[in-house]
């Protein structure tokens, strides 16, 4: 038995690599690839008519394999198949970190699994309010209700678009400069700002065009999102390099947050760094900066 | 538990194994190979037979070809199977109790 430490709401997930729950040989070694989490998928990956023996697998996985600094979130097939509950059962009785709700359209989907996660943690005497969720956006509904979804809880800790199940509603094909999902994804943003929770883009399926894989990288982290999905281990190195930040902005932010302290010491609210205006608005980035290079292996000080 | 109808569970890919239950004469018969015998058949077969043994499986014919799967994957597959036989694997699973 491989006891798992309390999951932690906001942490580092740049990478969320899917895997299917139902085979053996990928879900043994999932945590050795160095992505941040680890999405174990009952849904779409599962046939079926496996669905049961996926569940068996994935019980028993959560509990003997030791999957380290690797977050565990496992989706769960949709609210309206006959699966969804006892997915949710063995996700809390095998101590997985988290839960994504797959085509959530509203609020009430997020509470619906949130009744069920607490009755779960209930039954086998786990720690109420222990078990994470994030939501999966699939819908044309779904990013028009993104704010109330990703306030519905305080298990919430992220939002996801799926770009496969979204461009189908919206009669549209991936394109190479992102126009397809732009709306969507601005939307999505949008609403977990205010939120106050984390965003992630969708998975980029083709594997031969590495060239559009980074070009969809960059532009996620130039819109803001937290992380990105990824369905091949390959996947990982290029967007862990881009999300980590710069050695000149990490260098900026140990000089803000220094400032910033000297000056506050001092009485003084607005100052200027290298000839910029910073105010106390400019620390919360700053202070993100360092966790993320502190992630990243770039950081060792002790500003944060 | 009774093994009710044959039903099997899982897949002959490698790190995987495919376990196949029927009713059996009151006593458990377990026909097993493997692709590593040598090293691990001794292991296999006292994984499946406390797993049975967990599940209160007494009588059975268990036939169980395995692909170099690790313990967590045999059990997996041999619950499976036995939850099938009886037509009880998609709800209410005793996770933690009978199956742990």
């Amino acid at each position: 038995m491989i006891p798992r430490p309390r999951p932690e709401r906001f942490r580092l997930r740049r990478t969320m690599m899917f895997m299917n729950a139902q085979k053996p040989g990928l879900i043994k070694d999932a945590y050795i690839y160095g992505c941040d989490s680890i999405m174990l998928d009952l849904e779409d990956a599962v046939a079926e008519n496996q669905k049961d023996a996926a569940r068996f697998s994935l019980y028993h996985a959560l509990k003997t394999i030791d999957y380290g600094d690797t977050e565990v979130i496992v989706r769960i097939n949709g609210l309206d198949t006959p699966h969804w509950q006892e997915d949710i059962r063995v996700c809390v009785a095998g101590g997985a970190d988290g839960i994504r709700i797959a085509k959530c359209e509203s609020a009430q989907d997020v509470r619906t699994v949130e009744a069920a996660v607490e009755a779960a943690e209930k039954e086998f005497g786990v720690e109420v309010g222990r078990t994470l969720l994030m939501a999966a956006l699939e819908s044309p509904k779904g990013i028009l209700n993104a704010y109330e979804i990703c306030s519905a809880s305080e298990r919430m800790f992220g939002v996801a678009i799926s770009g496969g199940d979204f461009r189908k509603c919206m009669q549209t094909t991936p394109q190479r400069d992102g126009i397809d999902m732009l709306a969507a994804r601005g939307q999505m943003l949008l609403a977990a700002r205010a939120a106050g929770i984390q965003c992630f883009d969708t998975v980029f399926t083709n594997l031969d065009d590495n060239e559009g894989f980074e070009a969809e990288v960059l532009q996620n982290k130039a819109m803001g999102f937290d992380g990105k999905s990824l369905i091949n281990p390959k996947q990982i190195r290029f967007v862990h390099q881009v999300f980590a930040p710069t050695a000149k902005e990490i260098v900026q932010a140990e000089r803000i947050l220094r400032a910033y302290r000297e000056q506050s010491a001092a009485g003084v609210g607005v100052f200027t760094v290298d000839g910029k205006m910073i105010d106390i608005a400019f620390i919360p980035g700053a202070e993100r900066t360092l966790r993320l290079a502190r992630a990243c292996g770039m950081y060792e000080g002790d500003l944060v | 538990m009774e093994i009710l109808k044959p039903a099997a569970a899982g897949t002959l890919e490698s790190s995987d194994a495919q376990v196949t239950v029927e009713p059996g004469d009151g006593k458990i018969e377990l026909s097993l190979s493997s692709s590593v015998m040598n090293q691990y058949g001794r292991q296999i077969r006292d994984t499946v037979l406390e797993t049975l043994d967990r599940l209160g499986v007494t009588s059975a014919k268990v036939s169980v070809v395995d692909k170099g799967a690790l313990d967590c994957t045999l059990k997996a597959r041999v619950e499976c199977a036995v939850f099938r036989s009886m037509d009880a694997s998609d709800k209410n699973i005793p996770w933690g109790g009978a199956v742990r």
